[in-house]
């Protein structure tokens, strides 16, 4: 029972509660609290480290900024102004605080408001659709598109648009790079004859291949008035992170281990068997490696291409914060700062459980 | 009538240089049906190179290999191979590793028959209980009667060995060689066993042929084996036709070492090679 359980939580990536698992049923209870105390003890101790550094590091910049700001006041508006604001500034009102590092209670703040903000626009979404449900119906009948909810997307809706977008991107990258690369593996002459358009284009930058996937897009879909913003954006984004995928199933397909082809020979399997039954499954780790970081790569260029294409998102939400510069930007930012790198992180143990999961070489990290 | 012939087979990988990379020089050999050859050598003196020859992955630079009276074109159900390093897939189970086998050599067969096939072989050499398990679940033994299984149950009408139990330890060994033999002896099939252990040879084969050690290694004379099977493992230490066998070829082999070591201080031409710096490929 305690075996099954420590097995689980170690398939889904938390094999460090381990010790403690093992700590809370009494077994081995010295060496257990030791582990205990090295593998989650230590790490929760860096988090509040890493916050208490943050805290002071914003405090200092608050300073810093709050007395440049009542300095310019009182050079361009007098003292009496400069007393005014100093009072304001003392009593928390949000309009007179300086625009600086938010510390980390104004980001768990701007955290709740966000959710907060997040149920009111979903309970809105209901209602409206459970006020038009009726009228939907009857325009459907009549052959009329059905009114659907325009407003502002909240924070999590953001969330999702991104999910979908990074996605499908890296579909895409897959579906390109895995079978290329095998081709290119399999071939040496193709490989080199090829190479030098791999060379080229993997260090381009994102921005560009947004560019250049916009010019494309723009043009082939002149006749359709679906957005387009989102086919570019993660048209742009699968390009962008394919890369890694096509270089590594390139290594891996090419590298195969000679014994297992030697295998192959010998059994006289035929070139649909040879590259299903021994040289995929060889080359698995390697390509699989290749598709951690092409995931890796699409979620680090999306908040950047959305940024840019004007397409829903993450980083269009980073985005607009940035432009609109209310009081609880900063704070609204970093939210969506951590958020980011949480999904990532998670994407990434996702894509490990998978490897684990098909991989023979399961000693893979 | 000899089921496989090498006539005047010289192996070089090198073949623009006349001398130099020259492997195999001038290797004759004739295998009769049924016989168990063992060829014995010093590691490094070709070994591989040979039996890479004879199975038909690798091509001869000059000389012809024939099998069944027909030049040999390629890998060949008809020749089953049991490598030095076992060579299983570790993606599949033991019964997945010897199914691929037989569905390449029997595709016309039913499901069923070649279910049953699968099993029977494994049953054959022992691995009932582990059908499903994956080759790293395996001791190292166990792995190579998998690679057996997968090699015989393509029914082939030689079984070429190169160095099959050579990464096993002693008692292991001992208890495979006694399998292969008992397995051999139920339809004497042609067996060709390449090993570096003279007395595994002595206990398992027919004919020792030495090879000379390499570069341009050759064959040297054969000896015969007239010891009646069954062998008796622990009976054989006290036969005399066995110890005289065993001196007379160690003998040889030894003064092979010698005349290998005396010819050393003669200066080698090393070839130009270098090594392929995958670093900047990609």
């Amino acid at each position: 029972m305690k075996e099954a359980i420590i097995k689980v939580f170690k398939k889904i990536g938390l094999g460090f509660m381990e010790p403690l698992i093992r700590l809370l049923t009494n077994e081995e209870p010295k060496k257990n609290f030791k582990e205990v105390l090295k593998r989650i003890v230590a790490p929760i101790a860096s988090i509040f480290i890493f916050i208490g550094l943050w805290q002071m590091g914003s405090n200092s910049l608050y300073e810093k900024e709050a007395a440049y700001k009542i300095e310019t006041t009182k050079i361009n508006q007098g003292e009496e102004a400069a007393q005014k604001l100093k009072v304001c500034m003392e009593s928390g009102e949000p309009k007179c605080q300086p625009n600086t590092l938010p510390s980390p209670s104004q980001v768990f703040g701007a955290y709740k408001k966000l959710l907060a903000d997040h149920k009111r626009i979903a309970a809105d979404k209901k209602a409206f659709k459970e006020k038009t449900a009726t009228l939907n119906e009857s325009r459907e009948a009549q052959g009329l598109k059905p009114i659907v909810y325009t407003g502002r997307p909240s924070f999590v809706d953001q969330i999702l648009t991104s999910l979908k977008t990074v996605f499908a991107g890296f579909l895409l990258a897959m579906f390109i790079a895995v079978p290329i690369g095998i081709i290119l593996g399999l071939n040496p002459t193709l490989r080199s004859s090829i190479n030098w358009i791999i060379q080229i284009f993997k260090p381009v930058s994102p921005v560009v291949w947004l560019l250049l996937v916009f010019m494309i897009v723009k043009t082939m879909n002149k006749n359709s008035d679906s957005d387009s913003s989102f086919l570019i954006s993660f048209i742009s984004v699968g390009l962008c992170a394919m890369w890694a995928t096509l270089v590594n199933t390139i290594m891996g397909v090419s590298t195969v281990d000679k014994d297992y082809i030697n295998v192959a020979k010998v059994l006289k399997l035929g070139p649909v068997q040879k590259i299903f039954k021994v040289i995929l499954p060889a080359s698995l780790p390697l390509i699989f490696t290749g598709l951690r970081i092409t995931l890796s790569v699409a979620w680090m260029v999306l908040i950047a291409i959305e940024l840019l294409a004007q397409s829903p998102g993450l980083g269009s939400f980073v985005w607009e914060e940035f432009q609109n510069g209310a009081m609880d930007s900063n704070s609204k930012i970093l939210v969506a700062m951590f958020v980011i790198g949480l999904i990532g992180f998670a994407l990434d143990r996702i894509m490990l459980f998978i490897q684990k999961m098909i991989s023979f070489d399961k000693g893979a990290m | 009538m000899a089921i496989l012939e090498l006539k005047n087979i010289c192996k070089s990988y090198n073949p623009a240089k006349e001398y130099e990379g020259q492997v195999l020089d001038n290797i004759n050999l004739n295998i009769e049906e049924g016989e168990f050859v063992a060829i014995v050598g010093f590691s490094g003196s070709g070994k591989t190179t040979l039996v890479n020859l004879i199975n038909g992955l690798h091509e001869p630079t000059s000389g012809t290999i024939l099998f069944k009276n027909k030049p040999i074109e390629g890998t060949s159900h008809e020749r089953g191979v049991i490598f030095q390093n076992y060579s299983l897939l570790p993606w599949l189970t033991v019964y997945q590793n010897v199914a691929m086998a037989v569905r390449e050599a029997f595709p016309k067969m039913t499901k069923k028959e070649q279910d049953e096939r699968i099993k029977k072989y494994v049953e054959m050499v022992g691995l009932s209980h582990a059908i499903h398990k994956y080759p790293k679940e395996l001791s190292g033994g166990m792995r190579q009667r998998v690679s057996v299984a997968r090699a015989l149950v393509m029914d082939p009408e030689m079984i070429i060995m190169d160095e099959p139990l050579g990464a096993l330890d002693a008692l292991t060994r001992g208890n495979l060689q006694d399998e292969i033999l008992k397995i051999w002896e139920l339809n004497k099939r042609t067996a060709l066993l390449i090993t570096n252990d003279v007395d595994e040879a002595l206990y398992m084969a027919d004919r020792i042929i030495p090879l000379k050690p390499g570069p341009r290694a050759t064959l040297g004379p054969e000896f015969k084996v007239n010891i009646a099977r069954p062998r008796d493992k622990t009976a054989l230490n006290d036969d005399d036709e066995f110890k005289h066998t065993r001196n007379a070829i160690i003998e040889y082999l030894m003064d092979l070492g010698n005349e290998v070591a005396s010819q050393s201080e003669a200066i080698y031409e090393l070839p130009d090679l270098e090594p392929k710096d995958l670093r900047w490929e990609f």
